[in-house]
């Protein structure tokens, strides 16, 4: 019997010939990312770090959840970030020129390679995967075990297959796919996803990302796409490290293959408070929800793609009376093509607000919380209860061209008719 | 090692957010385990008493890598038993560490309130107002290891892995 990409991803990295599910098993980490979070968050009081690190080749700082800091305790924070990296020689990401959300700068520079172990202080690190990469997001102590020994350890999970076919409606996106997939399978515990099949070249990057990167809310250890020639040609141009394309065996083994058809699939939204079983097409909303802010931005769906989706839907439109847009690119590679391409000029013209490329909205760490009972429609990845402030704020999850289309009406709005409009 | 502990039950599908809130992270961690669970359950952590039990339904600790087991174990929960436990969520239990068993058929055995006793390394659990006894999963050897070092930072620091010159 053969074994899929995870399976494939593990062996090699553990030097074993075989890997099946249930096997733990210790792997050589080819990158390990911590964010400034992890300078902050726990060790405030007695931050203890590696005295020398495995092999600082391997390791990438990004400063990104709290940068640039908003007070004192989170500018030291950052500060302590910024002095591991100088003193480390590690590569690093700071407020400059290639700056941005750690999973968008692990794709920029292709840091994430194909068929290799990568992990990262942040639970989106899944993100990666879109690049054939085994990434998973662990905590701040476990990515210290890994900058000491340059291993770490994972149990083998179950893997579920994805098999694309068909192609999807104008309007719709790999969000709107991921939605339609939590809400119809649910959770995916201690299991893997691999994502392939007849119509998967029809995904971007990017939009493999959303897709990668959104898994996490289905809890999913990994989430590796099969590659494919643009990967390699993507990977080689920007990293000069070896590695290697891994597909799946013809006769692997997987817990469930589902079949996805894209052409039925709509633009979805996930309700507040929860994703996983919560999600419904934007057409079964029923009653018009109106919104207070909306958002575009975060590790899974601020990337250049979405920041078009946006445009498309706002050019020559303007932002509804009382409603707040705050649009975030995933990072400075991310605002300036943007800018290049006239993109960032017609969300302005419309009334966006543009934050700095960081977590910013997402967490609520730094801006955009919301106040008592404001309802917020976001592509962004959680819609947790308290997440961007208020215990009483809803959170309702969508594609970057729900988002546009709801900031542009104040409620919940399907984009498809915005886009048939365009076309005439 | 033996945990006897009262229990509170917690549905699916918890998440991290709610277990530790994004603001608690930019707290000092002693005054992080007051505000647990406040946005599904506020005012719970004034009842929490020393020893007590988590029995949780399926994927506890669903969400973000931040450190949320830290705060469990602060808070005084001698142990989490769930129907399953978030992967990301159940290596900090391990890194902390903090005691967390997958136990399948936990969240109807028990009900709020009733005391479960727990013999940690045979993964056993017994209802003490019932008699049932459940088997859980044991940890493997390995992580046994990082429990019985006192956690991922004590291993690394006993083998002189450590230092603090970058502050
Ligand atoms: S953008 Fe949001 S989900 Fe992504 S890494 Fe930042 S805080 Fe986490």
């Amino acid at each position: 019997m053969g074994m899929n990409i995870v399976e494939k991803i593990m062996a090699r990295s553990s030097g074993r010939s075989v890997v099946r599910p249930g096997d733990l098993v210790v792997v050589k980490v080819e990158t390990a990312v911590l964010t400034d979070m992890a300078f902050i968050a726990d060790h405030s009081d007695k931050l203890k770090l590696p005295k020398t690190l495995h092999d600082p080749d391997k390791v990438i700082i990004i400063n990104d959840h709290i940068t640039p800091p908003k007070d004192l305790a989170t500018a030291e924070g950052v500060l302590r970030s910024r002095t591991f990296a100088l003193k480390t020689g590690v590569r690093f990401h700071d407020i400059g020129a290639n700056q941005g959300i750690c999973h968008q700068v692990l794709a920029d520079h292709a840091y994430a390679l194909p068929g290799t172990v990568l992990v990262c202080g942040d639970s989106h690190s899944c993100s990666s995967g879109a690049l054939n990469c085994c990434a998973r997001g662990l905590g701040t102590t476990d990515i210290l075990y890994t900058f000491c020994t340059g291993q770490t350890w994972f149990k083998v999970g179950e893997t579920v297959r994805y098999e694309f076919t068909g192609e999807l409606q104008k309007g719709v996106s790999a969000k709107d796919v991921f939605l339609y997939i939590a809400g119809k399978y649910g959770d995916h515990v201690n299991c893997n996803i691999e994502f392939g099949g007849p119509a998967a070249d029809s995904f971007s990057l990017d939009a493999r990302r959303t897709l990668s990167t959104m898994a996490a809310e289905v809890s999913v250890e990994f989430a590796v796409w099969e590659p494919n020639a643009q990967l390699a040609e993507y990977v080689k141009a920007r990293n000069h490290r070896p590695f290697q394309m891994t597909y799946p065996d013809p006769d692997a083994a997987y817990l469930d293959v589902r079949a996805i058809e894209l052409r039925p699939i709509e633009p979805y939204v996930a309700l507040p408070d929860k994703v996983i079983n919560n999600t419904v097409p934007v057409s079964q909303l029923g009653e018009k929800i109106k919104v207070d802010q909306c958002c575009v931005g975060s590790c899974a769906n601020s990337t250049l793609e979405d920041l078009e989706a946006v445009a498309e839907i706002l050019k020559g439109r303007k932002i509804a009376d009382r409603v707040r847009f705050l649009v975030t690119p995933g990072s400075q590679l991310v605002y300036r093509e943007a800018a290049k391409r006239g993109i960032i000029n017609i969300l302005i013209e419309a009334g966006c607000l543009l934050t700095p490329p960081t977590c910013g909205v997402c967490a609520g760490l730094n801006n955009g919380v919301l106040a008592g009972e404001e309802v917020c429609i976001t592509a962004t990845t959680r819609n947790f209860k308290g997440r961007m402030g208020s215990n009483s704020a809803k959170i309702y999850l969508g594609s970057p061209a729900v988002i546009a289309a709801s900031a542009v009406t104040g409620h919940i709005t399907d984009p498809r008719g915005f886009l048939e409009v365009n076309s005439k | 090692m033996k945990i006897t502990g009262r229990v509170w039950k917690f549905e699916a599908n918890i998440n991290t957010d709610v277990i530790m809130p994004g603001f608690t992270q930019l707290l000092p961690p002693a005054e992080r385990p007051q505000h647990a669970f406040s946005p599904n359950r506020p005012g719970w952590t004034k009842l929490v008493q020393i020893g007590d039990i988590i029995v949780a339904d399926k994927n506890f600790g669903t969400g973000s890598s931040r450190p949320a087991a830290r705060v469990l174990k602060d808070l005084g929960i001698g142990c989490l038993l769930a129907e399953s436990i978030n992967g990301l969520f159940f290596r900090n239990c391990v890194n902390e560490p903090f005691h967390a068993l997958e136990v399948v058929g936990v969240i109807d055995a028990f009900q709020e309130g009733d005391v479960a006793e727990v013999d940690f390394d045979k993964a056993t659990v017994t209802n003490t107002r019932t008699g049932q006894v459940l088997q859980g999963q044991v940890w493997p050897e390995a992580l046994l290891k990082i429990l019985n070092a006192g956690g991922i930072m004590s291993l690394l620091e006993s083998e002189g892995l450590l230092g603090d010159d970058y502050i």
